[in-house]
C-alpha cells in the first residue's frame, strides 16, 4: 500500500498515512486531487479507480470515506478487506456501540470519535499496518496491543497522567 | 475511574498554572477550529494557536510538549504549515515517558519527509529505541522505520532490524520483519543479510509472524531470482512450496477459530499472501507448480462464496492458477471462477473479472470465449469502468465464427456509448470488420453503422476505409449510393462524417468547411458526367470564387478555371478514378493510386505530353478530395492559375497539388510538363513524409529498426522498432534500458507519452524495476498511429541510482519513416 486517506462527505481530510516518501506539496496534490476525484464518483460505481498510474480502492462506511492506494499486483479486493478490518477495529475501540457499521443516524458519533481522537486512529492503524503491509491479522491482539500501550501512557506520568 | 482520572488531570492543571498557564488541550483547540465559521476566521484561532504553539518550544523539559505536538498535528491535517515542529517531535521521542514517545512518533511520521537534515537525528533516536527494554518503544521505532526509512536510514539500521527479527517476541518479530520489507524496498542489496533470519519465519504459528514473513520472502523473491532460486533450493522439511501448501491446507481445512475467522473464512489475510507467494514460486518452474495444483483446486472448490472476502481468495487463486505452469484442468476451472464472478451482483468483482480475464484471453481465448455472452451482457453494467473492460475485452473476443453476432452487440453499444467510448469504439470495429468480414456487404453495412451510429465522434480513419472499400467494390456501389442517400435524409449535422462519405459520392451540400469540400469536388466531377445543368453547377462554383474561406475560394477560382480556359482538359481531369486497390488501414489509398497503374515511367510521360493525362490527374484529384482536404495551402500557392498568363497546361493540376505541401515542387511550377506525378512525389524528397514513406512502402515494411534515446549516466535506452505485417497502424517498440554502470538501479520507471489525438499508446509491464550492473530491463509499447503522421514521444525515466533519485526526461522525434506508414 502507498498510502491511506480518510476523509469526511464534505471533502475535510480526517487521516493520512504515507509509507512512501513524497514532498508534502505533493502529498497535498494527491490528496486533494483525489479527493474530488472520489467525491464526483456514483454510487452505482465500483470501489476501484485506475488514477494516473495507481489503482485506488475505496469505501464509504457512513459520512467517511476510507481510501487506500495499492500496488499493481495488490489484491483489490483483499484491499476493501483491510480497509473493513481497520473499520472494525475503529468501532471496536471506540465503543460497544454500534456507530460507523450502523444505521444513519449515528453516524456523526464516529465521525466525531476520529476528529476528536484522532491520534487514536494513528495508533490503531500503525497496530494493523506497517510500511503499507498488514502485520496482524488478529482483531483481538491489535486491540490488546493498543490497551496495553494506552495503560502505558498513564504509568509513565507516574500517578499525574497527562491528558493531551 | 473515569472521574478519579478527571480529579488527576483538574489537579494537574492547576498545579502547573502555578509555573504557567497550562495550554489550551487539544479537544478544546478542535472545538474552537470547528465552532469557526469561516475559513478567515478558523485561520485566526489556527494562528493565534501556532504562534502560542511556537512560543513554547523555548522551553527545555516541558511536561506540555506532547500536547502541543497533538495540537499541531491536528492543524496539519488541516493543510496549515507545520513543519517547524520537526525537532520538537525529536525532543519528545527522546523523553522516556510513553505518552511523549508515542505523541513524537506519530508527528515524525506526518511532519519528517526524506529530504529532512534530521533525518540523521532520527535515525539515532530510533537507534536507541530500537534496544529498549519496552516491546511497546521497541514496536513504535519498528512502525515509524517501517513508515519513513530513507535509503540512509535503512543502512544505518539494517543490523538493528535483523537483531529484532531473531527476538523472542512474536510482537517485535512481525514488526521487524516488515521493517527488513520496506528496508530492501528501499535499498535491495541489504537482501542478503535478512535471508537466515526470514526463512524461520515461515515455521512459526503466530499469524502475525507468518503473514509478515511470507510478505517479506515475496518481496525478495520478486526483487532477485537469485533469491528466488536459493528459496526453492531450501531441503527436506523446511522446503517452502510443501512448508507453505501445508499452511494453507492447515488454514482451509482448521475448524473455526475465531481469532482469524472473517465471515467464516479463516484468515483471508494470510491465505491470499500465501497464494501469492505461491505463484511467484510457480512461474515457470513445472516441479513446483505440480506441488501447488491440488491445493490450488482445492482453494477454488471450498471457499465460500457468499461474501466478498471468500470471492478475494478466489480472486487470488484464479491468478496464481493463470500465472503458473498449471494443469489444464485447473486453468478452465479458474475461468469459470471468473465466468461466475461476472454473474456477481457485487460490482467490484465483476470488474475483477473482466480485468483477468482481459490479461488472460491471450493465452487462453477459447476459455474466455465461453462466457462470451457474460461479457457482452457486461456492456450494458451502470458503471462505466466495467463498461470499458468489457468492451476492450469484447473486441479481443472477435474473431471470424461470431463476427455478425459480436457486431451486433458492439453496435448497439456503440449507439448508446458515452461519448469518451465512441472514437475508440467505432475504430475497433472497423478494425475487427477489416480482419473478419464474412462479405463485402456485410462489411459496408457495418461501416455505414458505425459512421451513423457515432456520428461526429468517428476518427478519418473511418471515413477514408468507408470511401476506400465503397470505391473498390464495384459490384456494391449502387447499394452503397442508396444506403447512404437514405441515411443522409435524415438530419446529418451531428454526423458530419457520414456525409462527408455520402458526398464523395452524392451532391448533397453541407455545413462545414471539410463537408464544402468534398461537395465543391464532387459537383466539379459531376460537371462530366451530366449532359445538361453545367451552366447551372458553373453557376455555383463561380460563387465560391468569393467564398470567404481562403481553401474554399482558391479550389472555386481553380475550378471555374477549369470551365473557361481549360474546358479542353476538364472532361480528362475530372474522369472517373480507378478503385482503390490496396486494403484499407494496412496502407493508405494514395498508394494504391499513386501505384496502382503499374505501367512504365516512360508510358506516363508520353500521355501526360499529350496534356491528357488520363487516369493519373483524375487520381491526383481524388487523393485531394479524399484525404488532405485540411491542411492549409502552403506558400508556394501564389501563383494562382487566374492571374498566371502564361502558365503552362496543367499548371492546375500542380496548384492542386500545391495544397499537399509539396514545398519544392510546385515552387517550380512553370517545370516542363513531362514531369511525371512519381517524380514529384520524389523518395527523396524527405520533407515530404507523407508520400514519401509511402512509395518506399513495399521495402520497408516489417523491417526491424533501432535507435538509442537516451544514453547518459550509464544507463543507455535503445528501442528497437518492429511493425508486424498483419495489423496496420501499429508500431511495436520494444524498450531495453541497459545499465553500463557498475552500481545498482532500483525503481526503475519508464514512462512515455504520445499525441493523445493522433495515437494510441499502450504499455506492457516492465520485466523488472531493479536493473543490476551490467543487466537491463525491457518493457514493449504498442503505438497505433491512426492519422499516420510523424510520431512524437516524450519519455520520462527515473530511477534511483547510487547517488540518490534520477530523473531524466527527452523527447523522441527522429523516428524513421517507416513507422508512420
Amino acid at each position: 500500500m502507498q498510502f491511506m486517506l480518510l476523509f469526511s462527505r464534505q471533502g475535510k481530510l480526517r487521516l493520512q498515512k504515507w509509507y512512501v516518501a513524497h514532498p508534502d506539496k505533493l502529498k497535498k496534490k494527491i490528496t486533494r486531487e483525489l479527493i474530488t476525484t472520489i467525491l464526483a464518483r456514483k454510487p452505482k460505481m465500483s470501489s476501484f479507480l485506475e488514477w494516473k498510474d495507481v489503482k485506488v480502492v475505496y469505501k464509504r462506511y457512513a459520512s467517511l470515506y476510507f481510501c487506500c492506494a495499492i500496488e499493481q499486483n495488490d489484491n483489490e479486493l483483499l484491499t476493501l478487506e483491510i480497509i473493513h478490518r481497520y473499520v472494525e477495529l475503529l468501532d471496536k475501540y471506540f465503543g460497544s456501540s454500534i456507530r460507523l457499521l450502523a444505521q444513519k443516524h449515528c453516524i456523526l458519533v464516529c465521525e466525531l470519535d476520529i476528529i476528536f481522537n484522532f491520534e487514536k486512529a494513528y495508533f490503531i492503524l500503525d497496530e494493523l499496518l506497517v510500511g503499507g503491509e498488514i502485520q496482524e491479522t488478529s482483531k483481538k491482539n491489535v486491540l490488546k496491543a493498543i490497551a496495553a500501550q494506552d495503560l502505558l501512557q498513564e504509568v509513565s506520568y507516574g500517578d499525574v497522567p497527562i491528558e493531551l | 475511574m473515569a472521574s478519579i482520572k478527571q480529579a488527576f488531570n483538574e489537579a494537574v492543571e492547576r498545579v502547573s498554572t502555578v509555573r504557567m498557564p497550562a495550554p489550551t488541550r487539544l479537544r478544546d483547540l478542535i472545538r474552537q477550529i470547528r465552532a469557526a465559521r469561516t475559513a478567515a476566521e478558523e485561520r485566526t484561532v489556527v494562528n493565534k494557536e501556532c504562534a502560542y504553539i511556537r512560543s513554547t518550544f523555548r522551553e527545555e523539559d516541558s511536561v506540555w510538549r506532547c500536547r502541543n505536538i497533538a495540537k499541531l498535528l491536528y492543524i496539519h491535517m488541516l493543510g496549515y504549515p507545520a513543519h517547524f515542529g520537526q525537532l520538537e517531535c525529536l525532543k519528545l521521542i527522546a523523553s522516556p515517558r510513553f505518552t511523549d514517545k508515542r505523541i513524537g512518533y506519530l508527528g515524525a511520521m506526518l511532519l519528517l519527509d526524506e529530504r529532512q537534515d534530521v533525518h540523521l537525528l532520527i535515525t539515532n533516536c530510533l537507534k536507541n529505541d530500537l534496544n529498549s527494554s519496552t516491546q511497546f518503544v521497541i514496536g513504535l521505532a519498528l512502525c515509524t522505520l517501517g513508515a519513513i526509512a530513507s535509503p540512509e536510514m535503512a543502512r544505518d539500521l539494517a543490523s538493528e532490524v535483523e537483531r529484532l527479527m531473531k527476538s523472542a517476541n512474536a510482537y517485535i518479530r512481525k514488526k521487524a520483519a516488515l521493517c527488513a520489507f520496506r528496508i530492501i524496498r528501499r535499498v535491495p542489496e541489504l537482501m542478503e543479510m535478512f535471508l537466515p533470519a526470514t526463512r524461520s519465519l515461515i515455521t512459526e504459528k503466530n499469524h502475525g509472524v507468518l503473514i509478515t514473513g511470507v510478505t517479506l520472502i515475496t518481496e525478495m523473491c520478486e526483487n532477485s531470482v537469485d533469491t528466488l532460486n536459493h528459496f526453492k533450493k531450501e531441503c527436506g522439511h523446511r522446503e517452502i512450496v510443501p512448508n507453505l501448501v501445508r499452511i494453507l491446507k492447515n488454514l482451509i481445512l482448521a475448524g473455526y477459530s475465531p481469532e482469524h475467522d472473517v465471515s467464516g473464512v479463516s484468515d483471508p489475510f494470510l491465505q491470499v499472501k500465501i497464494l501469492r507467494l505461491l505463484r511467484i514460486l510457480g512461474r515457470n518452474d513445472i516441479d513446483a507448480s505440480e506441488a501447488m495444483n491440488d491445493i490450488l483446486a482445492q482453494v477454488a472448490t471450498n471457499t465460500e462464496t457468499s461474501k466478498n472476502v471468500g470471492n478475494t481468495i478466489l480472486y487470488e487463486t484464479v491468478l496464481s492458477i493463470m500465472d503458473i505452469k498449471s494443469e489444464s484442468g485447473l486453468r478452465v476451472l479458474a475461468v469459470n471462477i471468473l465466468g461466475r464472478f461476472l454473474l456477481n451482483n457485487d460490482k467490484n468483482i465483476r470488474y475483477v473479472a473482466l480485468n483477468t480475464l482481459l490479461k488472460t484471453v491471450y493465452v487462453d481465448t477459447s476459455a474466455v470465449q465461453r462466457h462470451r455472452s457474460t461479457i457482452l451482457e457486461c456492456l450494458k453494467d451502470p458503471d462505466v469502468s466495467i463498461r470499458r473492460r468489457a468492451m476492450e475485452l469484447s473486441f479481443a473476443l472477435v474473431n471470424s465464427n461470431n463476427i455478425r453476432n459480436m457486431m451486433k452487440e458492439l453496435l448497439l453499444f456503440l449507439e448508446r456509448a458515452d461519448p469518451e467510448f465512441k472514437a475508440q469504439c467505432s475504430s475497433n470495429i472497423v478494425m475487427s470488420a477489416e480482419r473478419f468480414a464474412p462479405n463485402k456487404r456485410w462489411h459496408l453495412e457495418t461501416l455505414f453503422k458505425v459512421l451513423v451510429a457515432a456520428g461526429n465522434y468517428v476518427r478519418d480513419d473511418v471515413v477514408a476505409c468507408t470511401i476506400q472499400l465503397i470505391s473498390e467494390t464495384q459490384s456494391q456501389q449502387s447499394y452503397a449510393v442508396s444506403a447512404l442517400w437514405r441515411a443522409l435524409e435524415k438530419d446529418t449535422s451531428d454526423k458530419q462524417p457520414l456525409a462527408q462519405v455520402a458526398t464523395w459520392l452524392l451532391w448533397n451540400p453541407q455545413n462545414t468547411v471539410v463537408t464544402k469540400q468534398y461537395t465543391l469536388l464532387s459537383l466539379t466531377k459531376l460537371s462530366t458526367r451530366f449532359q445538361k445543368g453545367n451552366e447551372k453547377i458553373r453557376q455555383i462554383i463561380d460563387t465560391f470564387g468569393s467564398n470567404l474561406h481562403i481553401e474554399l475560394q482558391q479550389r472555386g477560382i481553380e475550378f471555374s478555371q477549369l470551365f473557361r480556359k481549360y474546358d479542353h482538359l476538364r472532361p480528362a481531369l475530372l474522369e472517373r478514378m480507378p478503385p482503390m486497390e490496396t486494403a484499407r488501414p494496412q496502407a493508405n489509398g494514395i498508394i494504391g493510386m499513386v501505384n496502382g497503374e503499374p505501367e512504365s515511367e516512360e508510358d506516363k510521360s508520353s500521355v501526360l505530353e499529350a496534356s491528357t493525362p488520363p487516369s493519373d490527374s483524375s487520381a491526383l484529384l481524388d487523393l485531394l478530395g479524399t484525404t488532405d482536404l485540411g491542411i492549409t495551402p502552403s506558400a508556394s500557392n501564389k501563383n494562382s492559375s487566374a492571374n498566371s498568363t502564361t502558365v503552362v497546361n496543367n499548371n492546375d493540376l500542380l496548384d492542386l497539388l500545391g495544397s499537399l505541401d509539396l514545398n519544392a515542387p510546385t515552387s517550380t511550377s512553370t517545370l516542363p510538363q513531362a514531369q511525371t506525378p512519381s517524380q514529384i512525389f520524389s523518395p527523396t524528397n524527405a520533407t515530404n513524409f507523407l508520400v514519401d514513406g509511402l512509395l518506399n512502402s513495399s521495402s520497408v515494411q516489417n523491417d526491424t529498426l533501432s535507435m538509442i534515446v537516451l544514453d547518459k549516466a550509464g544507463l543507455k535506452i535503445t528501442f528497437r522498432l518492429e511493425r508486424p505485417p498483419d495489423i496496420a497502424d501499429l508500431l511495436i517498440i520494444n524498450m531495453s534500458a541497459q545499465n553500463s554502470g557498475n552500481a545498482i538501479l532500483t525503481d526503475f520507471l519508464f514512462q512515455a507519452a504520445v499525441p493523445k489525438v493522433t495515437f494510441q499508446l499502450q504499455m506492457l509491464s516492465p520485466s523488472s524495476t531493479v536493473i543490476p550492473p551490467s543487466g537491463q530491463v525491457s518493457q514493449v509499447l504498442k503505438v497505433t498511429n491512426i492519422n499516420k503522421v510523424p510520431l512524437r514521444m516524450r519519455l520520462r525515466i527515473s530511477y534511483t541510482g547510487p547517488t540518490g533519485p534520477v530523473l531524466e526526461q527527452t523527447e523522441v522525434n527522429n523516428f524513421p519513416p517507416l513507422t508512420l506508414q
